[in-house]
């Protein structure tokens, strides 16, 4: 099973904050921006991938067993974003990638 | 029984969350089972995002009973005008700014619906909107 730290450093994302979640287990993953639609359908054990940047992300990430988020276009966290990040001990990633191809990077290596 | 009661800001979209964060640690304690909590804690959270983003502010009250959890969300208006609507998948009136947030999908209604035993919802205009749902521990 992947961990956080393989697809770390196999995909070269930057580790923001959130190091203490980094032997979470990785099984699936979603990609959305619209918050209401991952926490209706985001399963746990998950890696989130998404362009949002808010504090409300954790929220979400939290409430749903989420083992990591991945932040796309290199787009800067905010930092109340970070602060929760490391709150909660889930991972909080950037990739200059697009949505599209982390996610299909980061499915090749837990599929 | 145990009874918690929390308040909401409107607007305070920070803060959003935070309710059902104390919820899940809370039934976590009781040894609740597992997608008992996960569904409570989806249908708490759209509630507490709803207050924060259409109405004026409110309150939670949350009841937890040996064989259920009880919870009743009050907010001061301006209330819902057409409930069926407002209930329909895809529709919301959220502020564009909101939007921008990831919220707007109009999917928490119907999320909180998908994710409680029993839900009632009403509303009256000018005075506020009452929405009260239950989940039972065990099936
Ligand atoms: N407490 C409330 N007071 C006033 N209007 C509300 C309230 N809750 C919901 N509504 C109305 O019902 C609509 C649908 O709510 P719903 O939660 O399904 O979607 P949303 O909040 O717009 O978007 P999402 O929940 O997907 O982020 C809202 O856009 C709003 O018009
Ligand atoms: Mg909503």
């Amino acid at each position: 099973m992947a961990k956080v730290a393989e697809i770390v450093e196999k995909l070269n994302l930057k580790l923001v904050a959130g190091n203490e979640g980094l032997q979470n287990v990785i099984t699936t993953g979603y990609t959305s921006d619209l918050l209401s639609d991952v926490m209706g359908n985001i399963k746990s054990q998950s890696v989130w991938v998404t362009m949002q940047t808010h504090k409300n992300v954790m929220a979400v990430a939290s409430l749903k067993d989420v083992s990591a988020v991945v932040i796309v276009n290199g787009y800067a966290p905010e930092d109340d974003l970070i602060e929760q990040s490391n709150a909660e001990d889930i991972p909080l990633l950037v990739t200059e990638d697009t949505a599209f191809d982390i996610s299909a990077k980061i499915y090749e290596l837990i599929k | 029984m145990m009874e918690f009661n929390f308040k909401i800001e409107s607007g305070d979209f920070t803060n959003a969350g935070s309710i059902s964060s104390s919820v899940k640690r809370a039934l976590k304690q009781l040894n609740v089972d597992g997608s008992v909590i996960k569904r409570t804690v989806v249908a708490l959270y759209e509630s507490e995002v709803n207050v924060v983003a259409h109405s004026h502010g409110g309150e939670v009250v949350v009841n937890i009973f040996d064989d259920c959890i009880k919870i009743n969300i009050t907010d001061s208006g301006p209330g819902i005008p057409d409930i069926e609507k407002a209930m329909t998948q895809g529709f919301s009136t959220a502020s564009p700014e909101v939007r921008e947030m990831g919220f707007g999908a109009g999917m928490g209604l119907p999320n909180i619906k998908n994710n409680t035993d029993d839900f009632d919802l009403k509303s009256e205009m000018g005075v506020g909107t009452v929405l009260k749902f239950v989940n039972y521990f065990k099936a």
